[in-house]
This record gives C-alpha cells, sequence and structure tokens, in this order.
C-alpha cells in the first residue's frame, strides 16, 4: 500500500498572523490571591486594634498587618499550588517590598524637598543674588544665582583637578604597577576614609592661612574627597577591559602609551563617566570642607581665585538657621536647586559618555556622505 | 598614496608593490615562565610567502613559540627565553629593531576575535595604522586603506555598507576576517594566526581558510592549529610538537605537509595526524 506523502501547503499559512504562545500570562487567580489576603488581613487586624484590644497607632496597625498579609497570602498560595509554591512566592512579596521600601527614603526626601522649595522658586531665582535682600524681605525676592555660581565653578575646578589625577592614577595601577601599585592603592583607600571636614581644615592650614577664603580653596578641598573616589572607580573600570584588546593592540605594534590612550581609555568611556559621576556626587552636596574654605558670600563673585564666594550647600545650611521663615523658605529653594543641579549634571554625563562608538570620529562626516550617496 | 612616517625608519606601505614576504628563522628557541620550561631547543624555518603550520597536542607550546616570533611572550610577568629569531637576517631579539617595530613587521590574529568595540569597522581596520604611529594623509587613502585590506580578508562585499557600525555589531566569523584585515592594514611581512579558526564555525573557518591562501602569496603565514584537516587544507609546511608530561616541547618532525602527513619519518607523527592519540 503506498502512503501518500504529507504535502505541506506553503500558502495554508495563509495571511492571518500567527498567534504567539503567551508565556508568563497574568493569572487572575494571582490578583485575587494577594487582594484577598490583603483585605483581610486588613479586616482582622481593624477588629483587633479597634474593637478587641486598646491598641493604637499607625506605625503597629500597618506593621501587623503586613504580617498577617504575609502569613495569610502563603495560606491561601499553599493551598493551590502547595508548600514549595507559597514559599517561592513569599519571598517574591517579601523582596518585592524590601525594593519598594528602599525607594520610600528616596522619594520622601525629594518629595519634602520639591514641596518645600517649590514654593519660593522663580525665575528671578537663577538670575538675582541676595545683595539688596534682607532676612525680612519677601521669600520670593532676591535668589541664589551666588551660590550656584559658586557651586558650579568649585565642583567644575575639583573635577578639572580630580579627574586627570584620579584617571593618571588608575591607569598606573592597572596599565603600569609594579612594586609601588601596593602603596598607592593602600593610600587611595586611605584617602577615602577621610572626614570631609579633616579635608576642609587640610586645605584651611595649608591655602586659607596664607591666601585667604576663596572658592579655589573650596575647589581644592572637594578634590581631596573626589580624588580617591575616581581612582577606584576608573581603576575597576579600567580593569574590565579585556586582555584581548590591550594584547591585539600592542601586536599591531602600538606602544603602551597608545594602547592606553586609543584603545583602553575610549572602551571604558561609559564606566570612566561613572567614575566622573560618582566623584562629583561626592563632592557636589559637601558643606563641612566648605565651611572653612570659601568664606560665604551674598553677591555674586564668579572669580573663584579671588575673594569669597557662596555655594549652594553653604547657602542652604546658613539660610536655614535663620528665624524668619522668608529666608527659610530660600533655604529650601537651594536645596531643591542643588537636587535639579545633580539631575542635570548627571543626565548631561550620562548623554556624553554613551555615544556609540564610531559617532564621535571622522566618520560621522562619511556617514552622512554615505547616506547623501545612498538617497 | 602617500604616507608620513613617525620618527622610525620603516618603508611607506604601498598597495601594489608592497614588501615582500619574509623569512623567519627560529634557531634553538627555549622559553620559561619563571622557573617552568615550556619550549626546549626549538628551530624551524618559516619560509616566505608560504604557509606554515604548527600542530600538535595542548600544552606543547605552540601559542607561546608563535607569541615568541613577534616578542609578545615578553609581555607576560615572568617570562623568558633563548635562543635567536631571525627575520629577514636581522635578529629581533638582539639588533637594533625596537619591539613595537618587530610586532609591526609581525602581525598576529587572536584565537577570540577581539575588535576594538570603541571603534567602527572603518576604524578598527586602520587603527593599527594610528596606533603604530603612521600617520594617514587624506581621507581619500584611509578609504583606499580600509577597502584594500576588508578585499584581502574576504569581508569587504559583506561590511561596504556597514562600515560606520561598531566592530562588535558584526558576527564571530566576520569579527575574526575584521581582525585579519586589521593586521594586514599595517602591512606586516609575516602574520601569525594563533587558532585563528577555533571558535569559528565551518563557513566561517572555510572563508578564512580562503583568505590564509590569498595572502599566503604576499605575506609569510605562521599558523597554530588543532584541526589536522585544515593544517592540511591551508600549510605548505608543518611542524610536529609534542610534550611529555611536565617536561617542555619540542619539535618532532617538521617538513612540507604532505610529507609529514603520508610519510613522516617518526611514528608519533604518524600517530598524531591519523588521530591515535592527542
Amino acid at each position: 500500500m503506498a502512503t501518500t506523502p504529507t504535502v505541506f501547503r506553503l500558502d495554508d499559512a495563509s495571511d492571518a498572523p500567527e498567534a504567539r504562545v503567551r508565556l508568563r500570562r497574568f493569572h487572575p487567580d494571582d490578583l485575587t490571591a494577594t487582594c484577598g489576603a490583603g483585605v483581610s488581613a486588613f479586616c482582622a487586624v481593624w477588629l483587633v486594634y479597634e474593637r478587641f484590644t486598646p491598641l493604637s497607632g499607625g506605625l503597629g496597625f500597618w506593621l501587623s498587618w503586613y504580617v498577617v498579609f504575609l502569613a495569610l497570602y502563603w495560606l491561601i498560595v499553599r493551598g493551590r499550588d502547595g508548600r514549595m509554591a507559597a514559599t517561592d512566592r513569599l519571598a517574591t512579596v517579601v523582596l518585592t517590598t524590601a525594593g519598594l521600601g528602599l525607594l520610600v527614603p528616596l522619594v520622601l526626601i525629594v518629595g519634602y524637598t520639591v514641596y518645600k522649595g517649590w514654593t519660593a522658586l522663580r525665575p528671578a531665582f537663577f538670575v538675582k543674588d541676595l545683595r539688596y535682600t534682607g532676612s525680612l524681605s519677601k521669600a520670593t525676592d532676591g535668589g541664589g544665582l551666588h551660590a550656584i555660581v559658586g557651586t558650579l565653578e568649585q565642583v567644575g575646578l575639583a573635577v578639572l583637578i580630580s579627574v586627570p589625577l584620579g584617571v593618571t592614577t588608575a591607569v598606573f595601577l592597572n596599565e603600569v604597577g609594579g612594586r609601588l601599585a601596593r602603596p598607592v592603592r593602600l593610600i587611595v583607600d586611605t584617602m577615602s576614609a577621610i572626614p570631609s571636614i579633616v579635608a576642609g581644615l587640610f586645605i584651611y592650614a595649608v591655602i586659607v592661612l596664607t591666601l585667604g577664603q576663596n572658592g579655589f580653596a573650596g575647589a581644592l578641598a572637594l578634590a581631596v574627597l573626589m580624588l580617591p573616589t575616581v581612582t577606584r572607580t576608573a581603576e575597576v573600570v579600567l580593569r574590565l577591559v579585556p586582555g584581548g584588546l590591550r594584547e591585539a593592540s600592542l601586536a599591531l605594534g602600538a606602544s603602551e602609551w597608545r594602547t592606553v590612550h586609543d584603545v583602553v581609555l575610549p572602551t571604558s568611556r561609559s564606566g570612566l563617566v561613572t567614575a566622573v559621576i560618582l566623584g562629583v556626587a561626592r563632592a557636589i552636596g559637601e558643606t563641612a570642607p566648605l565651611l572653612l574654605t570659601i568664606g560665604g558670600a551674598f553677591v555674586v563673585n564668579a572669580n573663584p581665585f579671588h575673594g569669597k564666594q557662596d555655594a549652594l550647600p553653604y547657602f542652604v545650611y546658613r539660610l536655614i538657621k535663620f528665624p524668619q521663615t522668608a529666608q527659610v523658605q530660600r533655604a529650601w529653594t537651594g536645596a531643591l536647586v542643588l537636587l535639579a543641579l545633580v539631575l542635570v549634571l548627571f543626565v548631561a554625563a550620562r548623554i556624553v559618555g554613551g555615544r556609540k562608538p564610531g559617532s564621535a570620529g571622522i566618520l560621522r562626516r562619511q556617514r552622512r556622505h554615505d547616506r547623501r550617496e545612498r538617497s | 598614496m602617500s604616507v608620513t612616517i613617525g620618527a622610525r625608519e620603516v618603508p611607506p606601505p604601498s598597495l601594489d608593490g608592497q614588501r615582500p614576504p619574509s623569512r623567519l628563522i627560529a634557531e634553538g628557541v627555549s622559553a620559561w615562565f619563571g622557573t617552568h620550561k615550556v619550549l626546549d631547543r626549538v628551530s624551524l624555518v618559516m619560509e616566505p610567502g608560504r604557509v606554515t603550520a604548527l600542530i600538535g597536542p595542548s600544552g606543547c607550546g605552540k601559542s607561546t613559540f608563535l607569541r615568541i616570533l613577534n616578542r609578545m611572550h615578553e609581555l607576560i610577568p615572568g617570562a623568558s627565553l633563548a635562543g635567536t629569531i631571525e627575520l629577514d637576517g636581522v635578529d629581533i631579539y638582539r639588533g637594533t629593531r625596537s619591539p613595537t617595530d618587530t610586532r609591526r613587521r609581525v602581525g598576529m590574529v587572536f584565537q577570540k576575535p577581539n575588535p576594538f568595540p570603541a571603534m567602527s569597522v572603518a576604524d578598527n581596520v586602520v587603527s593599527g595604522l594610528k596606533l603604530s604611529g603612521v600617520k594617514v594623509q587624506s581621507r581619500a587613502d584611509r578609504r583606499d586603506v580600509v577597502e584594500h585590506s576588508l578585499q584581502r580578508a574576504g569581508l569587504w562585499n559583506e561590511v561596504r555598507n556597514r562600515l560606520t557600525d561598531p566592530g562588535g555589531a558584526l558576527s564571530g566569523g566576520q569579527q575574526q576576517r575584521l581582525c585579519i584585515a586589521r593586521a594586514l592594514a599595517v602591512e606586516p611581512q609575516v602574520l601569525l594566526m594563533d587558532e585563528p579558526c577555533s571558535a569559528l564555525d565551518p563557513t566561517s573557518t572555510r572563508r578564512i581558510e580562503d583568505t590564509i591562501a590569498e595572502i599566503s602569496k604576499e605575506v609569510t603565514v605562521v599558523i597554530v592549529t588543532h584541526n589536522m584537516q585544515q593544517a592540511q587544507r591551508v600549510s605548505h609546511d608543518c611542524a610536529f610538537f609534542l610534550a611529555g608530561e611536565n617536561q617542555p616541547g619540542y619539535i618532532v618532525e617538521s617538513g612540507p605537509t604532505d610529507t609529514l602527513f603520508s610519510s613522516p619519518d617518526d611514528s608519533r607523527t604518524l600517530d598524531y595526524v591519523r588521530g591515535r592519540f592527542g
């Protein structure tokens, strides 16, 4: 008996799109289990708190609720899927809660600062200083330009000092090495433990006593604090560059300097930007070293090398201590602007550091040329 | 094409009349890592314009020998060596030639494709020129070098429209050919290949073998391979390395590939090429 061969007809696939298999489909039972456990836990705890016992207090209430919720949730899932699945799901819920719980302080800090700082935030804050503004003027009078200028200049100078130094040290530790690498690494680690006020005191003793307080002294103090962060992060980032790339470069006849400059550093560019970001994050909110070095001012002083300067953290520190509400509001606005400044700097750094390979070089022009040819 | 070279005295690479392939002579080469001896008095002549394959089981010093040929061995801390390597009659370890100049003349392709991830395909190809201090004057010259090198590596047709893509975006086989193009762009006289196909699929391997056959007319090729058939397909000469347990490696036998595979002098060679051990 001849068997008819099965023929797969290609046109049978028709035009209708194939139905994709939906994995990890959300199960309605999950929602009922979670909500059910939540609601019944709430009811049980409410009964205990409000009717059966004289207990009170929001924190205790919600903690008890969470514990009862977990217990009920575990029981429900066990009844349906068994013990193993229940423990698994319980762990998922606890970890999710922990993750969300970590967000709470962040959201609260940012939220509260925005809430408090928003009221006195006017465009004028970015263009005026406190030259003609006293403690009794309205919160919307004057502004923080002098502090913004000061912070930008001090942090900018600190970056200019600490990033080349830190990256060079990292290159030394990672690419040159040798017997000196260990003590240098130890010193860098020790430096990261320097209390910021000590860094300020050091600059105060070395610079300020002879040259007086100015923005540059503040930048030096910040650079001392940034240096270990930048160095250690950059070192870790450079260590991540595969050894094969260095070998490839050396095998092409490159000197070690060329290899570092043209291969290792460009490959780790986005990581190095992270190193800079972490350094800036360490420095931008520092107040203690600035107390001793910049002197503080209520007027714009754009020259960091001469005369006292202000900075946003210092601005906040001084104004928040005033008894007048207007000054306190100004301080909150300063804090908000500081937060926004950090955000802007980080986004800018990510954009600069995250460029795709090849887009920066000479090839950009060629790509444009290619596109023109194709079209 | 006009090229300016840094301080060094190097004949300019040219597209048509390039430098002839070189003869490499290894004489009594031994090598150590710390106190551990890995190679014992290896002597081998690698003839110009021919492909020499180094075969033998793992750990018998083939790769070490290869890395000695372009002074990559000394980059490993604790590594040392004895013997002489002559490139066109000049001892690369005792002569006046700098290590970087030697490496420029003796290019290398590694086991794992390693294009520079921060550079585009085209930048990868010309990176060798930049890295070794050769300045390409105009953009037209640069394009010539890119096209010519990619063509020699058999990759031009596949990537001609993707020159600005990052080097890491290519497939594994393409990446390896990109590395070959990169090595060829500096116009080396010798090209060393350390198991260039061991991470690739058969189709890519075939392409790279074609490339080797193509470039061997202009460049002396030395290739380490674990693949007996590959050695038979691509090489003119062959050297069989062997190492006893905890003993340094040495060359059992070397000679024309045909002879080595059909009628070797040593019974161990015959056993190895027939696949009876190793």
